[in-house]
Protein backbone atom coordinates (compact mmCIF):
# COMPACT_ATOMS: atom_id res chain seq x y z
CA UNK A 1 0.00 0.00 0.00
CA UNK A 2 1.58 3.43 -0.98
CA UNK A 3 -0.06 7.28 -0.24
CA UNK A 4 -1.85 7.12 -3.78
CA UNK A 5 -4.09 3.62 -2.54
CA UNK A 6 -7.90 5.10 -1.87
CA UNK A 7 -9.02 1.37 -0.61
CA UNK A 8 -7.66 -2.05 -0.47
CA UNK A 9 -8.67 -5.14 0.48
CA UNK A 10 -7.04 -7.98 2.41
CA UNK A 11 -7.51 -11.56 2.48
CA UNK A 12 -11.43 -11.31 1.62
CA UNK A 13 -13.44 -14.18 2.34
CA UNK A 14 -17.03 -14.45 2.85
CA UNK A 15 -19.62 -17.38 3.05
CA UNK A 16 -23.56 -17.31 2.47
CA UNK A 17 -25.18 -20.10 4.23
CA UNK A 18 -22.07 -21.93 4.38
CA UNK A 19 -21.20 -21.50 0.60
CA UNK A 20 -18.16 -19.89 0.30
CA UNK A 21 -18.42 -17.00 -1.92
CA UNK A 22 -15.32 -15.40 -2.18
CA UNK A 23 -12.01 -16.95 -0.67
CA UNK A 24 -9.12 -15.31 0.22
CA UNK A 25 -9.40 -12.12 -2.36
CA UNK A 26 -7.00 -8.95 -2.10
CA UNK A 27 -7.44 -6.09 -4.31
CA UNK A 28 -6.28 -2.33 -4.53
CA UNK A 29 -6.86 0.50 -5.76
CA UNK A 30 -4.96 3.90 -6.35
CA UNK A 31 -5.48 7.38 -7.22
CA UNK A 32 -6.69 7.53 -10.66
CA UNK A 33 -6.39 4.05 -11.77
CA UNK A 34 -9.67 2.27 -13.73
CA UNK A 35 -9.75 -1.86 -12.17
CA UNK A 36 -12.33 -3.95 -13.67
CA UNK A 37 -13.51 -7.16 -12.01
CA UNK A 38 -14.60 -9.61 -14.29
CA UNK A 39 -15.65 -13.18 -14.26
CA UNK A 40 -17.94 -15.50 -14.87
CA UNK A 41 -21.39 -15.56 -12.88
CA UNK A 42 -21.33 -16.52 -9.53
CA UNK A 43 -18.22 -15.58 -8.96
CA UNK A 44 -19.04 -13.29 -6.55
CA UNK A 45 -18.20 -9.56 -8.38
CA UNK A 46 -20.97 -8.18 -6.94
CA UNK A 47 -20.36 -9.96 -3.20
CA UNK A 48 -17.29 -8.13 -3.26
CA UNK A 49 -18.24 -5.19 -4.37
CA UNK A 50 -20.43 -5.02 -1.92
CA UNK A 51 -18.02 -5.65 0.75
CA UNK A 52 -15.74 -2.78 -0.08
CA UNK A 53 -18.96 -0.63 -0.30
CA UNK A 54 -19.74 -1.54 3.28
CA UNK A 55 -23.16 -2.85 2.27
CA UNK A 56 -21.96 -6.74 3.62
CA UNK A 57 -19.70 -8.01 6.45
CA UNK A 58 -16.87 -10.29 5.16
CA UNK A 59 -15.84 -13.10 7.18
CA UNK A 60 -12.92 -12.59 7.33
CA UNK A 61 -10.20 -10.46 6.00
CA UNK A 62 -10.17 -6.40 6.36
CA UNK A 63 -11.09 -3.41 4.06
CA UNK A 64 -9.45 -0.18 4.27
CA UNK A 65 -10.47 2.87 2.30
CA UNK A 66 -8.75 6.24 3.16
CA UNK A 67 -9.77 8.20 5.39
CA UNK A 68 -12.35 11.10 3.99
CA UNK A 69 -12.71 9.16 0.34
CA UNK A 70 -15.80 10.09 -1.03
CA UNK A 71 -17.34 7.42 -3.05
CA UNK A 72 -19.54 7.34 -6.10
CA UNK A 73 -21.63 4.40 -6.47
CA UNK A 74 -23.79 3.81 -9.15
CA UNK A 75 -25.84 0.18 -8.26
CA UNK A 76 -26.61 -2.36 -10.61
CA UNK A 77 -30.37 -1.66 -10.85
CA UNK A 78 -32.81 0.29 -8.49
CA UNK A 79 -36.42 -0.34 -8.48
CA UNK A 80 -38.06 2.66 -8.39
CA UNK A 81 -41.86 2.53 -8.32
CA UNK A 82 -44.39 5.00 -8.35
CA UNK A 83 -45.23 4.99 -4.92
CA UNK A 84 -43.71 8.14 -4.07
CA UNK A 85 -44.00 10.92 -6.50
CA UNK A 86 -40.13 12.11 -7.46
CA UNK A 87 -38.74 14.04 -9.84
CA UNK A 88 -35.34 13.04 -11.36
CA UNK A 89 -34.54 16.45 -9.78
CA UNK A 90 -35.64 15.61 -6.39
CA UNK A 91 -34.00 12.44 -6.70
CA UNK A 92 -30.63 14.22 -7.38
CA UNK A 93 -31.35 16.24 -4.74
CA UNK A 94 -31.27 13.31 -2.39
CA UNK A 95 -27.61 13.50 -2.69
CA UNK A 96 -26.97 16.81 -3.26
CA UNK A 97 -28.90 20.14 -2.27
CA UNK A 98 -26.64 22.30 -3.92
CA UNK A 99 -28.75 23.80 -7.54
CA UNK A 100 -25.12 25.00 -9.20
CA UNK A 101 -23.58 21.46 -8.90
CA UNK A 102 -26.62 19.60 -9.55
CA UNK A 103 -27.60 21.50 -12.62
CA UNK A 104 -23.32 20.67 -13.55
CA UNK A 105 -23.80 17.22 -12.85
CA UNK A 106 -27.21 17.05 -14.81
CA UNK A 107 -25.60 18.58 -17.91
CA UNK A 108 -22.49 15.95 -17.61
CA UNK A 109 -24.49 13.13 -17.19
CA UNK A 110 -26.58 14.52 -20.64
CA UNK A 111 -30.30 14.15 -18.38
CA UNK A 112 -30.68 18.13 -18.33
CA UNK A 113 -34.10 17.30 -20.63
CA UNK A 114 -35.05 14.56 -17.92
CA UNK A 115 -35.10 16.91 -14.91
CA UNK A 116 -38.90 17.06 -14.47
CA UNK A 117 -39.95 14.00 -15.68
CA UNK A 118 -41.12 11.86 -12.98
CA UNK A 119 -37.98 8.62 -11.97
CA UNK A 120 -40.47 5.87 -12.67
CA UNK A 121 -41.11 7.22 -16.51
CA UNK A 122 -37.36 7.06 -17.08
CA UNK A 123 -36.27 4.31 -19.68
CA UNK A 124 -33.13 1.92 -18.14
CA UNK A 125 -30.71 3.39 -20.18
CA UNK A 126 -31.97 7.06 -19.07
CA UNK A 127 -31.35 6.10 -15.38
CA UNK A 128 -28.37 4.50 -15.35
CA UNK A 129 -27.51 8.47 -16.24
CA UNK A 130 -29.56 9.74 -13.62
CA UNK A 131 -27.03 7.40 -11.32
CA UNK A 132 -24.27 8.79 -12.65
CA UNK A 133 -25.21 11.90 -11.96
CA UNK A 134 -26.21 11.14 -8.62
CA UNK A 135 -22.67 9.44 -7.76
CA UNK A 136 -21.29 12.92 -9.40
CA UNK A 137 -22.85 14.97 -7.16
CA UNK A 138 -20.21 13.31 -4.59
CA UNK A 139 -17.68 14.51 -6.14
CA UNK A 140 -15.90 11.17 -5.50
CA UNK A 141 -12.70 10.12 -5.19
CA UNK A 142 -13.72 6.72 -6.30
CA UNK A 143 -16.58 5.59 -8.66
CA UNK A 144 -17.87 2.06 -7.84
CA UNK A 145 -20.11 1.53 -11.07
CA UNK A 146 -21.85 -2.29 -10.85
CA UNK A 147 -22.37 -3.36 -14.70
CA UNK A 148 -23.06 0.17 -15.75
CA UNK A 149 -24.61 -0.91 -18.90
CA UNK A 150 -26.74 -3.53 -18.22
CA UNK A 151 -30.16 -3.67 -20.06
CA UNK A 152 -29.07 -0.60 -22.02
CA UNK A 153 -29.17 -1.16 -25.86
CA UNK A 154 -25.90 -1.46 -28.17
CA UNK A 155 -25.48 2.29 -28.42
CA UNK A 156 -26.54 3.01 -25.45
CA UNK A 157 -23.57 0.92 -23.92
CA UNK A 158 -21.05 2.57 -26.00
CA UNK A 159 -21.95 6.12 -25.27
CA UNK A 160 -22.26 5.25 -21.68
CA UNK A 161 -19.00 3.56 -21.60
CA UNK A 162 -17.61 7.01 -23.65
CA UNK A 163 -19.74 9.48 -20.78
CA UNK A 164 -17.86 7.53 -17.80
CA UNK A 165 -14.40 7.74 -19.57
CA UNK A 166 -14.88 11.31 -19.92
CA UNK A 167 -15.82 11.74 -16.28
CA UNK A 168 -13.16 10.30 -15.27
CA UNK A 169 -11.20 12.38 -16.63
CA UNK A 170 -12.47 15.39 -15.85
CA UNK A 171 -13.08 14.55 -12.49
CA UNK A 172 -9.45 12.90 -11.76
CA UNK A 173 -11.34 9.68 -10.38
CA UNK A 174 -10.61 6.24 -9.84
CA UNK A 175 -12.85 3.79 -11.34
CA UNK A 176 -13.61 0.68 -10.09
CA UNK A 177 -16.25 -1.23 -12.02
CA UNK A 178 -17.81 -4.51 -12.88
CA UNK A 179 -18.09 -5.53 -16.48
CA UNK A 180 -18.89 -8.22 -18.67
CA UNK A 181 -17.65 -6.42 -21.65
CA UNK A 182 -13.97 -8.37 -22.31
CA UNK A 183 -12.89 -6.32 -25.41
CA UNK A 184 -13.92 -2.67 -23.69
CA UNK A 185 -12.37 -3.93 -20.54
CA UNK A 186 -9.28 -4.92 -22.61
CA UNK A 187 -9.19 -1.78 -24.26
CA UNK A 188 -9.80 0.93 -21.56
CA UNK A 189 -8.76 -0.48 -18.19
CA UNK A 190 -5.73 -0.60 -16.15
CA UNK A 191 -5.84 -3.32 -13.85
CA UNK A 192 -8.37 -6.69 -14.78
CA UNK A 193 -8.78 -8.82 -11.77
CA UNK A 194 -9.97 -11.90 -12.88
CA UNK A 195 -12.71 -13.38 -10.39
CA UNK A 196 -13.77 -16.78 -9.97
CA UNK A 197 -14.28 -16.89 -6.02
CA UNK A 198 -10.56 -16.21 -5.58
CA UNK A 199 -8.41 -14.05 -7.83
CA UNK A 200 -7.23 -15.77 -11.00
CA UNK A 201 -5.24 -13.46 -12.42
CA UNK A 202 -4.99 -9.90 -12.14
CA UNK A 203 -2.57 -7.41 -13.50
CA UNK A 204 -2.84 -5.21 -16.87
CA UNK A 205 -5.31 -6.65 -19.37
CA UNK A 206 -2.90 -7.72 -22.16
CA UNK A 207 -1.35 -9.72 -19.55
CA UNK A 208 -4.45 -11.37 -18.11
CA UNK A 209 -5.78 -11.64 -21.46
CA UNK A 210 -3.41 -13.96 -22.30
CA UNK A 211 -3.12 -15.68 -19.21
CA UNK A 212 -4.29 -19.52 -19.24
CA UNK A 213 -6.42 -19.40 -16.25
CA UNK A 214 -7.82 -16.34 -18.18
CA UNK A 215 -9.03 -18.63 -21.12
CA UNK A 216 -9.88 -21.29 -19.18
CA UNK A 217 -12.73 -19.27 -17.57
CA UNK A 218 -13.85 -17.35 -21.06
CA UNK A 219 -12.84 -20.00 -23.77
CA UNK A 220 -10.72 -19.55 -25.93
CA UNK A 221 -12.86 -18.53 -28.74
CA UNK A 222 -13.42 -15.14 -27.02
CA UNK A 223 -9.89 -14.51 -25.77
CA UNK A 224 -8.47 -15.46 -28.93
CA UNK A 225 -8.29 -11.78 -30.46
CA UNK A 226 -6.44 -10.78 -27.14
CA UNK A 227 -4.45 -13.40 -26.56
CA UNK A 228 -1.17 -13.91 -28.25
CA UNK A 229 1.04 -14.11 -24.90
CA UNK A 230 1.45 -16.59 -22.49
CA UNK A 231 2.79 -17.38 -19.25
CA UNK A 232 3.09 -19.79 -16.25
CA UNK A 233 -0.06 -21.18 -14.86
CA UNK A 234 -0.20 -22.56 -11.69
CA UNK A 235 -4.17 -24.10 -11.55
CA UNK A 236 -7.03 -24.44 -13.59
CA UNK A 237 -10.91 -24.77 -12.66
CA UNK A 238 -13.21 -27.74 -13.01
CA UNK A 239 -16.68 -27.79 -14.19
CA UNK A 240 -17.92 -25.99 -10.90
CA UNK A 241 -15.13 -23.57 -10.50
CA UNK A 242 -13.14 -25.68 -8.25
CA UNK A 243 -8.83 -25.20 -8.51
CA UNK A 244 -7.40 -27.91 -9.75
CA UNK A 245 -3.62 -27.72 -8.89
CA UNK A 246 -1.99 -28.71 -12.55
CA UNK A 247 1.18 -29.51 -11.27
CA UNK A 248 2.23 -30.21 -7.58
CA UNK B 1 -71.52 20.31 27.92
CA UNK B 2 -71.88 18.39 24.73
CA UNK B 3 -69.83 20.48 22.92
CA UNK B 4 -66.98 20.96 24.75
CA UNK B 5 -66.99 16.80 24.64
CA UNK B 6 -66.87 17.06 20.49
CA UNK B 7 -64.97 20.16 20.71
CA UNK B 8 -62.37 18.16 22.87
CA UNK B 9 -62.51 15.31 20.32
CA UNK B 10 -61.92 16.92 17.42
CA UNK B 11 -58.65 18.60 18.88
CA UNK B 12 -57.77 15.23 20.05
CA UNK B 13 -58.55 13.54 16.46
CA UNK B 14 -57.26 15.69 14.35
CA UNK B 15 -54.30 16.32 16.09
CA UNK B 16 -53.31 13.30 15.79
CA UNK B 17 -54.70 12.50 11.69
CA UNK B 18 -52.40 15.53 10.96
CA UNK B 19 -49.10 13.87 12.52
CA UNK B 20 -50.22 10.47 11.81
CA UNK B 21 -51.30 11.51 7.80
CA UNK B 22 -47.54 13.97 7.69
CA UNK B 23 -45.34 10.77 8.77
CA UNK B 24 -47.36 7.68 7.90
CA UNK B 25 -45.71 8.41 4.63
CA UNK B 26 -42.59 6.51 5.28
CA UNK B 27 -44.77 3.08 6.32
CA UNK B 28 -46.46 3.47 2.83
CA UNK B 29 -42.81 3.84 0.91
CA UNK B 30 -40.76 1.58 2.74
CA UNK B 31 -43.91 -1.30 2.14
CA UNK B 32 -44.22 -1.52 5.76
CA UNK B 33 -48.14 -0.44 6.42
CA UNK B 34 -48.23 -4.58 8.06
CA UNK B 35 -45.84 -3.02 10.96
CA UNK B 36 -48.06 -0.25 11.76
CA UNK B 37 -50.68 -3.18 12.46
CA UNK B 38 -48.20 -5.21 14.25
CA UNK B 39 -48.07 -1.84 16.46
CA UNK B 40 -51.56 -1.35 17.03
CA UNK B 41 -52.00 -4.93 18.01
CA UNK B 42 -49.32 -4.81 20.42
CA UNK B 43 -50.57 -1.48 21.96
CA UNK B 44 -53.37 -3.25 23.00
CA UNK B 45 -51.49 -5.79 24.90
CA UNK B 46 -49.72 -2.55 26.61
CA UNK B 47 -53.01 -1.12 27.68
CA UNK B 48 -53.77 -4.35 29.49
CA UNK B 49 -50.27 -4.17 31.23
CA UNK B 50 -50.79 -0.47 31.98
CA UNK B 51 -54.39 -0.99 33.68
CA UNK B 52 -53.00 -4.63 35.57
CA UNK B 53 -49.98 -2.46 36.77
CA UNK B 54 -52.17 0.98 37.67
CA UNK B 55 -50.41 3.23 35.14
CA UNK B 56 -52.64 5.00 32.66
CA UNK B 57 -53.44 2.36 29.86
CA UNK B 58 -51.56 5.35 27.12
CA UNK B 59 -48.52 4.90 28.73
CA UNK B 60 -48.74 0.93 28.99
CA UNK B 61 -49.31 1.45 25.07
CA UNK B 62 -46.47 3.55 24.55
CA UNK B 63 -43.65 1.31 26.67
CA UNK B 64 -44.91 -1.89 24.87
CA UNK B 65 -45.12 -0.23 21.34
CA UNK B 66 -41.35 0.68 21.86
CA UNK B 67 -40.37 -2.76 23.00
CA UNK B 68 -41.83 -4.46 20.21
CA UNK B 69 -40.28 -1.91 17.49
CA UNK B 70 -36.89 -2.09 19.33
CA UNK B 71 -36.94 -5.97 19.05
CA UNK B 72 -38.39 -6.25 16.01
CA UNK B 73 -35.59 -4.25 14.80
CA UNK B 74 -33.89 -6.77 16.74
CA UNK B 75 -34.92 -10.32 15.47
CA UNK B 76 -34.83 -8.57 11.59
CA UNK B 77 -31.40 -9.77 11.55
CA UNK B 78 -33.31 -13.98 11.48
CA UNK B 79 -33.12 -14.45 7.64
CA UNK B 80 -34.82 -17.77 7.92
CA UNK B 81 -38.36 -16.06 8.73
CA UNK B 82 -39.31 -13.38 6.08
CA UNK B 83 -39.83 -9.89 7.88
CA UNK B 84 -43.87 -10.06 7.00
CA UNK B 85 -44.21 -13.07 8.77
CA UNK B 86 -42.13 -12.37 12.07
CA UNK B 87 -44.48 -9.43 12.33
CA UNK B 88 -47.76 -11.64 11.81
CA UNK B 89 -45.66 -14.02 14.73
CA UNK B 90 -45.68 -10.85 16.68
CA UNK B 91 -48.66 -8.66 15.94
CA UNK B 92 -50.92 -11.67 17.06
CA UNK B 93 -49.37 -12.98 19.75
CA UNK B 94 -49.44 -9.98 21.39
CA UNK B 95 -53.32 -9.60 20.59
CA UNK B 96 -53.83 -12.50 21.84
CA UNK B 97 -51.92 -12.10 25.24
CA UNK B 98 -53.68 -8.80 24.90
CA UNK B 99 -57.05 -9.71 25.63
CA UNK B 100 -56.32 -12.90 27.90
CA UNK B 101 -54.74 -10.20 30.09
CA UNK B 102 -57.73 -8.04 29.82
CA UNK B 103 -60.83 -10.30 30.25
CA UNK B 104 -58.91 -12.75 32.57
CA UNK B 105 -56.50 -10.45 34.68
CA UNK B 106 -58.53 -7.18 34.87
CA UNK B 107 -62.68 -8.22 33.82
CA UNK B 108 -65.07 -6.68 34.64
CA UNK B 109 -64.25 -2.82 34.27
CA UNK B 110 -62.69 -2.59 31.20
CA UNK B 111 -64.40 -2.29 27.64
CA UNK B 112 -62.22 -3.75 25.36
CA UNK B 113 -64.28 -2.49 22.28
CA UNK B 114 -63.08 0.82 23.30
CA UNK B 115 -59.34 -0.04 23.02
CA UNK B 116 -59.72 -2.21 19.89
CA UNK B 117 -62.45 0.94 17.80
CA UNK B 118 -61.61 3.99 19.65
CA UNK B 119 -63.30 5.97 22.09
CA UNK B 120 -62.68 9.53 20.54
CA UNK B 121 -65.87 11.07 22.88
CA UNK B 122 -64.19 9.85 26.00
CA UNK B 123 -61.09 11.70 25.47
CA UNK B 124 -60.09 13.96 28.75
CA UNK B 125 -57.80 16.54 29.34
CA UNK B 126 -54.51 14.32 30.01
CA UNK B 127 -54.84 12.18 27.06
CA UNK B 128 -55.06 15.49 24.72
CA UNK B 129 -51.93 16.80 26.34
CA UNK B 130 -50.12 13.68 26.04
CA UNK B 131 -51.37 13.33 22.38
CA UNK B 132 -49.83 17.05 21.63
CA UNK B 133 -46.89 16.31 23.65
CA UNK B 134 -45.98 13.28 21.99
CA UNK B 135 -46.95 14.80 18.19
CA UNK B 136 -44.56 17.32 18.69
CA UNK B 137 -41.76 15.17 19.41
CA UNK B 138 -42.73 13.07 16.44
CA UNK B 139 -42.86 16.32 14.03
CA UNK B 140 -40.10 17.35 15.39
CA UNK B 141 -38.02 14.04 14.64
CA UNK B 142 -39.19 13.79 11.36
CA UNK B 143 -38.73 17.34 10.23
CA UNK B 144 -35.45 17.05 11.66
CA UNK B 145 -34.76 13.27 9.78
CA UNK B 146 -36.85 14.31 7.20
CA UNK B 147 -34.20 13.25 4.29
CA UNK B 148 -32.11 10.88 5.55
CA UNK B 149 -35.33 9.28 6.00
CA UNK B 150 -36.68 9.96 2.03
CA UNK B 151 -32.78 9.12 0.98
CA UNK B 152 -33.42 5.77 3.19
CA UNK B 153 -37.13 4.93 1.40
CA UNK B 154 -35.88 5.87 -2.12
CA UNK B 155 -33.17 3.10 -1.90
CA UNK B 156 -31.16 1.76 1.44
CA UNK B 157 -27.82 1.10 -0.06
CA UNK B 158 -27.18 4.15 -1.95
CA UNK B 159 -28.22 6.05 1.21
CA UNK B 160 -25.92 4.19 2.94
CA UNK B 161 -23.13 4.56 0.59
CA UNK B 162 -23.40 7.91 0.60
CA UNK B 163 -23.04 8.20 4.56
CA UNK B 164 -26.46 8.20 5.54
CA UNK B 165 -26.53 6.63 9.05
CA UNK B 166 -29.31 3.91 7.65
CA UNK B 167 -29.51 1.34 10.63
CA UNK B 168 -29.91 4.07 13.11
CA UNK B 169 -32.94 6.06 11.53
CA UNK B 170 -34.02 3.45 10.58
CA UNK B 171 -34.26 2.39 14.02
CA UNK B 172 -35.30 5.94 15.28
CA UNK B 173 -37.92 5.98 13.10
CA UNK B 174 -39.71 2.44 13.80
CA UNK B 175 -39.79 4.20 17.30
CA UNK B 176 -41.35 7.39 16.11
CA UNK B 177 -43.95 5.07 14.56
CA UNK B 178 -44.09 3.13 17.71
CA UNK B 179 -45.18 5.88 19.63
CA UNK B 180 -47.30 8.04 17.39
CA UNK B 181 -49.20 4.29 16.80
CA UNK B 182 -49.69 4.54 21.01
CA UNK B 183 -50.92 7.86 20.92
CA UNK B 184 -53.09 7.37 17.49
CA UNK B 185 -54.69 4.39 19.70
CA UNK B 186 -56.79 6.33 21.57
CA UNK B 187 -58.33 8.01 18.86
CA UNK B 188 -59.94 5.06 16.30
CA UNK B 189 -58.28 1.81 18.40
CA UNK B 190 -56.02 -0.71 17.95
CA UNK B 191 -57.80 -2.25 14.88
CA UNK B 192 -58.33 0.47 12.88
CA UNK B 193 -54.67 2.71 14.01
CA UNK B 194 -52.76 1.90 10.75
CA UNK B 195 -55.63 3.18 8.76
CA UNK B 196 -55.01 6.78 10.00
CA UNK B 197 -50.90 5.92 9.20
CA UNK B 198 -51.92 4.78 5.77
CA UNK B 199 -54.94 5.69 4.23
CA UNK B 200 -54.41 9.48 3.87
CA UNK B 201 -50.95 9.47 2.63
CA UNK B 202 -52.05 6.95 0.07
CA UNK B 203 -55.02 9.08 -0.73
CA UNK B 204 -52.89 12.46 -0.89
CA UNK B 205 -50.87 10.30 -3.68
CA UNK B 206 -53.38 10.54 -6.43
CA UNK B 207 -52.53 14.82 -6.06
CA UNK B 208 -49.05 15.18 -4.85
CA UNK B 209 -46.11 15.91 -6.89
CA UNK B 210 -43.59 15.88 -4.77
CA UNK B 211 -42.96 13.98 -1.25
CA UNK B 212 -43.52 16.92 0.93
CA UNK B 213 -46.81 16.87 -1.03
CA UNK B 214 -47.84 13.53 -0.10
CA UNK B 215 -46.96 14.64 3.85
CA UNK B 216 -48.82 18.01 3.32
CA UNK B 217 -51.68 16.44 1.82
CA UNK B 218 -51.73 13.77 3.78
CA UNK B 219 -52.01 15.91 6.66
CA UNK B 220 -54.80 17.40 5.31
CA UNK B 221 -56.60 14.26 4.38
CA UNK B 222 -56.06 12.93 7.87
CA UNK B 223 -57.84 16.45 9.66
CA UNK B 224 -60.41 16.45 7.07
CA UNK B 225 -61.27 12.59 7.72
CA UNK B 226 -61.17 13.00 11.52
CA UNK B 227 -63.44 16.26 11.06
CA UNK B 228 -65.98 14.41 8.75
CA UNK B 229 -65.72 11.06 10.27
CA UNK B 230 -67.09 12.91 13.82
CA UNK B 231 -69.84 15.07 12.30
CA UNK B 232 -71.08 11.89 10.70
CA UNK B 233 -70.94 9.84 14.07
CA UNK B 234 -72.55 13.20 15.77
CA UNK B 235 -75.82 12.78 13.21
CA UNK B 236 -75.93 9.30 12.81
CA UNK B 237 -74.94 8.54 15.94
CA UNK B 238 -72.60 6.06 13.83
CA UNK B 239 -69.14 4.47 16.28
CA UNK B 240 -66.27 7.28 15.86
CA UNK B 241 -63.46 5.68 15.19
CA UNK B 242 -65.03 3.37 12.29
CA UNK B 243 -66.69 6.53 10.79
CA UNK B 244 -63.20 8.50 10.57
CA UNK B 245 -61.62 5.65 8.53
CA UNK B 246 -64.77 5.55 6.29
CA UNK B 247 -64.31 9.35 5.79
CA UNK B 248 -60.75 8.60 4.90
CA UNK B 249 -61.83 5.63 2.58
CA UNK B 250 -63.98 8.08 1.01
CA UNK B 251 -61.36 10.52 0.54
CA UNK B 252 -58.85 7.71 -1.19
CA UNK B 253 -61.35 7.01 -3.56
CA UNK B 254 -62.43 10.27 -4.42
CA UNK B 255 -58.65 11.84 -4.84
CA UNK B 256 -57.91 8.90 -7.03
CA UNK B 257 -60.94 9.02 -9.45
CA UNK B 258 -60.20 12.76 -9.62
CA UNK B 259 -57.10 12.20 -10.74
CA UNK B 260 -57.59 9.65 -13.01
CA UNK B 261 -60.63 11.65 -14.84
CA UNK B 262 -58.03 14.60 -14.97
CA UNK B 263 -55.51 12.79 -16.73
Amino acid sequence: MNNNTLLSAENISFNIGGRPILEHVSLSISEGEILTLIGPNGAGKTSLLRILLGLNRADSGSVWLKPGLRIGYMPQNIVLNDTMPLTVERFLQIAVRDRKRLSEAAREAGINSLLSSPVSAVSGGEFQRVLLARALLRDPHLLVLDEPVQGVDVTGQAELYHLIDEVRRRHRCAVLMISHDLHLVMAATDTVVCLNRHVCCAGHPEAVGNDPAFQQLFGSRVTKEIAVYSHHHDHAHDLHGEVIHSHD
Amino acid sequence: MIDEVLLRALAAGVGVAVICGAVGCFLVWRRMAFYGDTLSHSALLGVAAGLIAGISPAIGALVVCLLVAASYAAMQSMRSVPSDTLLAVIAHGSLAAGLIAITVLAPGYVNVESYLFGDLLAIGDTELATIYAIGMVVALCTGFCWRAWLAISVDEELARVEGVAVARHKLLQMLVMASLVAVAMNVVGALLVTALLVIPPAAARAIARSPEQVALFGAGVGALSVIGGLMGSWHADSPAGPSVVMTAVALFGLLHVFSRLKR
